[in-house]
């Protein structure tokens, strides 16, 4: 790839990742919401947005990032999304707590609150996976198909999650966001082949 | 014209099914056909203040929450009914104590109270109504608006006496 065509595609990328922030940043319900309840809804639309970057890390589709180095950023990026869904969850509980506890047990009366707690659950089970993965002793196959699957449901229940919400984001934001989330981790899995276990799938993509 | 008589089949026919009917409970006594009453709704009593004041409108008002209260069974408007109201508003929180206030319905049943505009909170533009008087079993609603710029919701109360 050449520069030119690096510096465009991480362009568009961080033009992608932070058109949510910047069209929530002029919602007109923040006047009417505290600090604590801004920075939740903030750290929930951030999450959505490391969601489109952490599978084409993992698959080095990011200009300049393949390989390894991708892959440890990718392990940093997980981080951060745990850290976004932790200040999300504990913004929501001191802005409301029976609600955020209806969500978490499952007896809210939105559909989206069950989305988003069976996001974050499979979001920590990817999480464990990856940093017990010596200790889990699986095969890389068994490990792969794990992950990736974890990594699937996280990305279709946040979709739902964020779908579902009328909040602070604006709605083209939200479909594109949403989309990039989606189509990224097609691209990915597409890439990595997680079903061919790690030298079969890099294998075939060198011949191809 | 002469009346064909009911035979002793017809009449052993007739009151069997009559048994029959009574008995799978489709003949019913005139009570069951009335209303039934309303369920507590999920999440409806989050954030409840119990002892809302009676107050002539919540904050600046120009939003309206109305409804009616009826009765369980026969469907009679029940005036004098205390019911509480609550919700995110453009002035308040929804535990905040000034988000909270209190009316009486009228003679019809019917009950109508000013509050802020309510803005969508926790991902729905949605109300909160108690009735929590005693004299009749407690009811929790959560109605949504169908837009966040909606002046105004309603919710309807059947009561079940306590």
């Amino acid at each position: 790839m050449t520069r030119a065509r690096a510096i465009l595609a991480w362009g568009a990328i961080a033009a992608l990742l932070a058109w949510p922030l910047v069209a929530a940043a002029g919602s007109p319900y923040l006047q009417y919401r505290d600090p604590v309840y801004v920075a939740a809804s903030f750290a929930g639309i951030a999450g959505l947005s490391l969601l489109v970057l952490q599978p084409l890390l993992a698959a080095g589709l990011l200009p300049a990032l393949a390989g390894r180095t991708g892959r440890r950023l990718h392990r940093w990026t997980g981080v951060a999304l745990l850290l976004a869904v932790a200040v999300h969850v504990a913004g929501l509980w001191i802005t409301s707590p029976p609600d955020m506890v209806d969500a978490l047990t499952f007896t809210a009366p939105t559909a989206f609150s069950a989305f988003g707690v069976v996001a974050m659950g499979a979001l920590v089970a990817a999480a464990v996976l990856a940093a017990r993965r010596t200790a889990l002793g699986l095969r890389p196959r068994t490990w792969r198909l794990a992950h990736t699957g974890a990594a699937l449901v996280v990305a279709a229940a946040s979709v739902s999650h964020a779908a579902l919400i009328e909040g602070t984001m604006g709605p083209l934001s939200k479909i594109a966001a949403c989309t990039a989330v989606a189509g990224a981790l097609a691209v990915a899995i597409r890439r990595l082949r997680p079903w061919a276990g790690p030298a079969r799938a890099r294998r075939d993509r060198g011949a191809a | 014209m002469t009346r064909p008589p009911i035979t002793r089949r017809g009449f052993a026919a007739s009151g069997a099914a009559a048994l029959l009917a009574a008995g799978a409970g489709l003949a019913v006594p005139a009570r069951a056909q009335g209303l039934a009453p309303t369920a507590s709704m999920r999440g409806g009593a989050n954030n409840y203040l119990p002892g809302a004041p009676l107050v002539d409108r919540i904050g600046g008002g120009g939003f309206v929450m109305s409804g009616t209260v009826r009765r369980a069974g026969d469907g009679a408007p029940l005036s004098g009914i205390r019911i509480q109201v609550w919700a995110h508003t453009t002035e308040g929180r929804e535990r905040d104590p000034h988000s909270h206030g209190a009316t009486l319905t009228d003679a019809d049943g019917l009950f109508r109270i000013e509050m802020p505009q309510i803005v969508p909170v926790f991902g729905q533009p949605h109300g909160h109504l108690a009735y929590d008087s005693g004299a009749f079993q407690t009811v929790f609603l959560r109605p949504v608006m169908a837009s966040a710029r909606d002046t105004s919701l309603s919710a309807d109360f059947v009561l079940q006496p306590a």
